[in-house]
């Protein structure tokens, strides 16, 4: 976590570039800090790298399957614990199920699940940390009691307590997830519009009369992206962890749900005989992706901090 | 000093409130009525109707709440479904058993994260800082159930050196410490999870402690390097692993769980896991409050402590 007072300094109109005069009195605003960002973005190896990965994940669990037909559904016994060979390129598993198939399908729910709660615990966590931050006093107290309250117990506890009550589907977990992440977004965003609500363009804002709530959506949300977007990316891969550990304790979604952690819990009984074939892609591909979106994450990080260190 | 303790204090003792509030409304989330999971599926309505009675279960939800803070402040947590025992009696007993390794794993991820975040910190920007702060990385992202897995594919299986798992009925510490090889493995997955987090934090902290006038004049004076090192450097540059060492309580907990339901270890972690999945609410919420409560105390302590060891922070909110 970088301190909130290093990603203050970084506003639009200190980073635009040098370059030639504004035309007919128009701002700076075309080149702002966040394309200068992107820019940053575009040329960083890492970042770049973990963008591919992503896109090829993105691109084998979801038109893979179009292409590679397998049946995920029926369990044919006739077929279990098959090395790899031709017909299953890595295998089947103890029921028989083509694990290249499986993997696709299992990486849909992963990805599904990494996105929509990334971006619904951002978009839930932005706004109420920078509602809050603007509103201030006992307001703002008893708002991040509230938010204290949910980061005190840890997400992954609460998980399993939930999933141990109901069955859960993916659509349970996804809300469980966002309903248990918006916190660590809401702290840091709210930092961060603490520190910009003593900043000489927001007062100038309210001094010509914004309306507060074009003040949250035209200042404070832009210069909080560069803080809630690595938390984003990092969320993407803390909920894919937390389906797979949920998964491997036993605790996900009930078959024929697929999924990595499924598929690894299964597979590590094999693991000390000698199916190797339905352990290892599980865990090669789980590695990949946590690793691609920490990537992205951490790069993002750095990009954040080094430019609000150049001024 | 004294008003910003006030002010932290009374933020805590809200956040202990929430998190009781919080648990209550799990209780009342739980499927089912607790007078059928107690007396049993075939409870005769008059016998459930006595329960509800005399535990308060038919009154209004605030008064209900009150009874629940005035039983957990009286540190009785209800009764396990499963086990028949108190929560308290339960949890007391593997408390001490996590102490020690939870102890023993943070011990180790400091003495590896410390003296890496500083080396990568003195080698800033090379080769060197990416080797090491990649590797660690990578260990980090890796999900720490596959390391374990891992661990004991090679150690246990493989080369025959560590035991996979407990043996059960361990009923003491004193147990844990006759098993060393037993904790090996736990330990070591449990501390590669913090490494990274501590050594990232070391490095950067460092770095900025680096860049101080004081290290400059040090330096210029002609003071040997390894004193600016141990003398100046390490004492600033510790602090803020204080404020992290509270903070990642709650990941370490969390990590807890997944390492003690595979290496079966007698912790609270493995009660969880357990309880989680025989649907053992009481012994589930009476944890989770617990851990809630611990977390909350741990931070209190770190930003205090951090007060207390940094003057300028004791001065600047005094």
């Amino acid at each position: 976590m970088q301190s909130p007072d290093d990603a203050a300094v970084a506003g639009p109109v200190i980073a635009a570039p040098p370059g030639p005069a504004p035309a007919g009195g128009e701002l700076t605003t075309s080149i702002g800090s966040r394309n200068l960002a992107l820019h940053d973005f575009l040329h960083n190896k890492r970042a770049m790298g973990g963008c591919g990965v992503v896109l090829l994940l993105v691109l084998f669990c979801f038109v893979g399957p179009l292409i590679y037909r397998t049946n995920q559904t029926t369990v044919n016994l006739g077929l279990a614990n098959l090395p790899p060979g031709p017909g299953n390129p890595l295998g089947t598993d103890e029921y028989g199920i083509d694990i290249l198939g499986r993997l696709m399908a299992g990486g849909q729910s992963s990805l599904e699940l990494g996105f929509s709660v990334a971006i619904a615990s951002t978009v839930i966590g932005a706004l109420y940390g920078a509602i809050s931050g603007m509103i201030g006093g006992i307001v703002d107290a008893f708002l991040m009691r509230i938010v204290d309250t949910l980061l005190a117990v840890p997400t992954f506890i609460l998980l399993l307590i939930v999933s141990s009550m109901f069955t859960l589907n993916l659509t349970a977990i996804i809300v469980i997830l966002t309903v248990l992440s918006w916190p660590y977004v809401c702290r840091l965003v709210r930092a961060q519009v603490l520190s910009l609500r003593t900043r000489e363009f927001v007062q100038a804002s309210t001094a010509m009369g914004s309306t507060r709530m074009r003040i949250l959506v035209r200042h404070m949300l832009p210069n909080t992206f560069n803080i809630f977007i690595v938390t984003t990316t990092f969320a993407v891969a803390d909920s894919i962890y937390a389906l797979s550990a949920l998964s491997f304790l036993g605790l996900g979604p009930p078959p024929p749900f697929a999924d990595w952690g499924t598929m690894l819990t299964t597979g590590v009984n094999d693991l000390f005989d000698s199916y190797p074939w339905e352990v290892y892609p599980a865990l090669i591909i789980l590695v990949v992706t946590i690793l691609a979106f920490r990537q992205i994450g951490d790069a993002l990080n750095d990009i954040a901090s080094s430019r609000s260190s150049i001024r | 000093m004294t008003w910003y303790l006030v002010r932290r204090i009374g933020q805590s003792i809200a956040v202990v409130i929430g998190v009781m509030i919080l648990t209550f409304i799990l209780v009342h989330l739980e499927p089912g009525s607790t007078a059928k999971a107690v007396l049993g599926l075939k409870a005769t309505p008059a016998r459930i109707a006595l329960f509800d009675n005399t535990y308060g279960l038919n009154r209004p939800l605030p008064v209900q709440f009150w009874l629940y803070c005035d039983r957990v402040l009286h540190g009785n947590f209800g009764v396990s479904y499963t086990a028949g025992q108190p929560v308290s009696t339960l949890i007391a007993q593997r408390l001490p058993r996590d102490a020690v390794l939870l102890g023993a794993s943070t011990l180790l991820a400091l003495i590896i994260g410390v003296p890496m975040g500083l080396y990568q910190a003195l080698h800033h920007g090379t080769v060197r800082d990416d080797v090491v702060a990649g590797t660690w990385f990578t260990l980090y992202s890796a999900p720490d159930f596959m390391e374990a897995l891992l661990l004991i594919a090679i150690f246990s299986v493989h080369f025959h050196i560590l035991q996979p798992n407990f043996p059960g009925g361990i009923t003491s510490i004193g147990g844990l410490f006759g098993d060393l090889n037993a904790m090996v493995l736990p330990v070591v997955v449990l501390a590669i999870n913090s490494v990274a987090g501590f050594s990232q934090y070391m490095r950067s902290s460092a770095i900025e402690e680096l860049a101080q006038d004081y290290i400059r004049t040090a330096r210029a004076k002609g003071v040997r390097e390894r004193l600016i090192l141990t003398r100046h450097l390490l004492r600033n540059a510790l602090l803020p692993i204080v404020t992290i060492l509270g903070l990642a309580l709650p990941d370490i907990v969390a990590g807890a769980v997944i390492a003690e339901a595979i290496f079966n270890f007698p912790g609270m972690g493995l009660l969880f896991w357990q309880s989680a999945l025989s649907h053992d609410f009481p012994v589930l919420l009476g944890a989770t409050l617990i851990i809630g409560i611990a977390t909350v105390l741990g931070n209190l302590v770190a930003d205090v402590a951090y007060g207390i060891l940094d003057p300028r922070i004791r001065h600047a909110v005094a």
